[in-house]
């Protein structure tokens, strides 16, 4: 699916990413995880195309597909999708007209004609419902006044209308009670398939609890120093990440 | 707000825009220059009574006494009023024998804003063999309207057939000596539209003055009078959403609302007019005059969508002299590269429970200069006056301005008012997070540009509130650096 090699990257002069190798491939969740100010979202961020971050190494390939000159709406339009650790605040646009105007500017990328009124209805019932999600927040202004819970959820509501090929999750776990955490990782694993791909990432161990990784890897000052199974993200919980330190 | 599945669904249809109604003009032109004599050519012309002529003579002395007004925020080169000539003819004859020779930049907006092959070759000014549609469409309604007693008719037609209505109420409003443009506009006013609701009747549609296909007959000097019969309610669109490509610099119009006891007049307009290029060279002027008044238990409200003009200086008023009665201001001003706007309202308050609501969205983008300037009065005798106003401005960018100026004049201690202002910018992370969701800058742009609008394009009736969002959409294009 993605296939990065010697990803280095920087924002406003200072490097953040030195040298990152990931080949996440159809079918998998990848769990990446590591200590604050490691580089996790950053990563994620550079995947997902923000103009802020510079590629000054290194490659990102999306089937096959150099993503260097792709802008962050191609990418999208590609299938990468980025649930965000802090989605923003779009006033006066519903999350109904939100989610409607980004399918159907990913069906105009795919010369498409816009979703008919009564599918994207019918969808929208579907997608709600697996995130146990009412009618009334659709009708909301975009992540305004939400709660930490209410935006997680929103934001893998968006994924599962979108249907992406390669999903971020960049600390989806974060602001989620257990009975929130339960519903967002039931709805994830409900869009898993062996068709699109899942990279989680999280400091925490808990999340992986519920959406469980194929690969686990450890990222420190802006590199993968240790990868596994799930196991790893066990031990991560117990011996906690200055053992990685050394590794690095 | 809960959705019902209605609503949810009623969101996500696209909605298709459908016919409003119009009045005929027609017109000629005239030498330039103003001097008494060509004021009364244009009564002559138009076949005015005597009183009319004097009327239209007393504004005009009086407009020679007074200063163009250079209090608003905004800078222009005052225009030369002995070399417009005030009496033009927009309708005179097809500018063009086939659309292949139109402005392929003009037909690219009519396609984004959906406007048929037609109605293209009609706004262009194209010969068209038959007017589609319309001319059954207008009988049908002329019908509907007059079974009511509904008068709407061109403000010639009105002085011919009903002197004894616009003798009572021309003026009645924004009298003569209102102010410099309003005089203007008083003594040469060429045409506009006229509309009378009786005693007790709900105008049954939307009216509109110049909506789409007679839009390119819009004259220089407008003069709109409408007037509200006792418990009457009638709903008008003025404007067009298509560009508006007119070779006239000046624009004063002056429109006057009357809203007799009991009844509501809603006010829509979308101004479009020609906004300069990108470099700031040329442009409308546009200097309006816009009041209404309440009396008992009646309303009025304005709601305005104004992307065009190089210069706009604009206050759609509300006198509120009867009890109980309700102003309402709804606006969205929107500038980009060297537009000036200067729009607002004045809420007058002299009745008792008298209530006014002001919403303002200003929009500023390139080097765009947008102001609101508003006054709330309340009179002496106004006991229990209520005022709510919100100013809001978006800013886009690090070179345009946005700048409130809010009047509050309080003569009456139990008066209630409300001002509150925000000032944003519209965030690069709102942009990103629309990006990644697959939607491109423009339209991210336009999306957040639209929510903040949105309880002023809910005012809106729903056909014009669809094609004010493209047209908001379509005024930001270029603006995204």
């Amino acid at each position: 699916m993605i296939t990065i090699e010697n990803l280095h990257a920087q924002v406003e002069g200072k490097k953040i990413l030195n040298g990152i190798d990931l080949d996440v491939k159809p079918g998998e969740v990848h769990a990446i995880m590591g200590p604050n100010g490691s580089g996790k979202s950053t990563l994620s961020s550079v995947i997902a195309g923000h103009h802020d971050y510079e590629v000054t190494e290194g490659t990102m390939l999306l089937e096959g597909e150099d993503l260097s000159e792709i802008s962050a709406e191609e990418r999208a339009h590609k299938g990468i999708f980025l649930s965000f650790q802090y989605p923003v605040e779009i006033p006066g646009v519903s999350v109904t007209n939100f989610i409607k105007t980004a399918i159907n500017a990913n069906r105009k990328a795919h010369g498409l004609e816009n979703m008919p009124a009564n599918e994207m209805l019918k969808k929208i019932r579907e997608k709600s419902a697996l995130l146990e999600i009412d009618s009334r927040f659709l009708s909301r202004s975009l992540n305004e006044g939400f709660s930490g819970g209410e935006k997680k959820r929103n934001e893998i509501f968006q994924m599962a209308m979108l249907e992406p090929k390669l999903s971020i999750l960049d600390e989806t776990d974060s602001g989620l009670d257990i009975d929130a955490l339960k519903i967002v990782a039931n709805g994830v694993n409900k869009l898993r398939s062996k068709d699109n791909a899942i990279v989680v990432i999280t400091h925490y161990q808990r999340l992986l609890e519920y959406i469980v990784p194929d690969f686990v890897h450890v990222l420190f000052d802006g590199k993968i120093v240790k990868s596994g199974t799930k196991d790893l993200a066990l031990e991560l919980e117990a011996k906690g990440y200055d053992w990685i330190k050394e590794l690095a | 707000m809960a959705y019902t599945e209605e609503e949810l669904k009623k969101e996500l249809e696209t909605k298709e825009y459908e016919y409003g109604f119009y009045t005929d003009i027609d017109s000629e032109t005239f030498p330039i220059g103003l001097s008494e004599e060509i004021v009364e050519r244009i009564s002559a012309k138009k076949n005015e009574p005597e009183w009319m002529t004097q009327w239209r003579l007393e504004a005009f002395r009086a407009w020679k006494k007074m200063d163009e007004p250079d209090w608003a925020n905004v800078h222009y080169k005052k225009p030369d009023f002995q070399a417009i000539s005030y009496y033009s003819a927009p309708l005179k004859k097809d500018k063009y024998e086939s659309i292949d020779e139109v402005d392929p930049e003009l037909l690219a907006t009519f396609e984004k804003l959906g406007i048929s092959l037609d109605e293209q070759k009609k706004l262009a000014g194209v010969a068209v063999d038959i007017v589609v549609d319309s001319v059954s469409v207008a009988t049908t309604f002329k019908k509907t309207l007059g079974e009511k007693g509904i008068i709407f008719c061109s403000i010639s037609e009105a002085i011919q057939d009903h002197p004894e209505l616009v003798k009572k109420y021309i003026g009645s409003v924004v009298p003569v000596k209102d102010n410099f443009y309003a005089a203007l506009n008083s003594a040469v006013f060429s045409d506009g539209s006229f509309c009378y609701i009786p005693k007790g009747v709900r105008c049954p549609m939307e009216l509109s003055t110049y909506f789409r296909i007679n839009q390119a007959g819009t004259g220089q000097f407008e003069r709109t009078l409408v007037i509200a019969d006792e418990s009457s309610y009638v709903s008008y669109l003025e404007g067009c959403t298509a560009p508006s490509r007119d070779e006239n610099q000046l624009h004063a119009a002056v429109v006057e609302l009357v809203a007799l006891d009991h009844s509501e007049i809603k006010y829509s307009t979308v101004q479009n007019w020609y906004p300069g290029g990108k470099d700031g060279v040329g442009g409308v002027y546009n200097f309006v005059t816009k009041r209404g008044i309440c009396h008992t238990h009646s309303k009025i409200s304005w709601t305005q969508v104004e992307t065009g003009s190089a210069v706009t200086w604009k206050y759609p008023s509300c006198i509120l002299k009867g009890d109980h009665s309700t102003g309402e201001f709804y606006s969205i001003a929107l500038t980009n590269n060297y537009q000036q706007a200067d729009t607002g309202t004045k809420m007058v308050h002299l009745g008792k429970n008298t209530k006014s609501t002001i919403i303002s969205k200003g929009i500023s983008a390139g080097k765009s200069q947008n102001s609101y300037r508003g006054l709330v009065q309340v009179h002496p005798r106004a006991t229990n006056a209520r005022n709510f106003s919100q100013c809001d401005s978006l800013l886009m960018g690090n070179n345009c301005g946005a700048h409130t100026f809010p009047y509050i004049e309080v003569r009456n201690n139990s008066a209630q008012i409300e001002h509150e202002a925000t000032t944003s910018k519209i965030g690069e992370d709102q942009v990103f997070y629309c990006n990644q969701r697959g939607i491109d800058p423009e339209k991210a742009i336009a999306l957040i540009v639209n929510g903040f609008s949105k309880e002023v394009l809910n005012k809106l009736p729903m056909e014009f509130a669809v094609e004010a969002q493209k047209l908001l959409e379509i005024s930001l294009e270029g603006s995204v650096g």
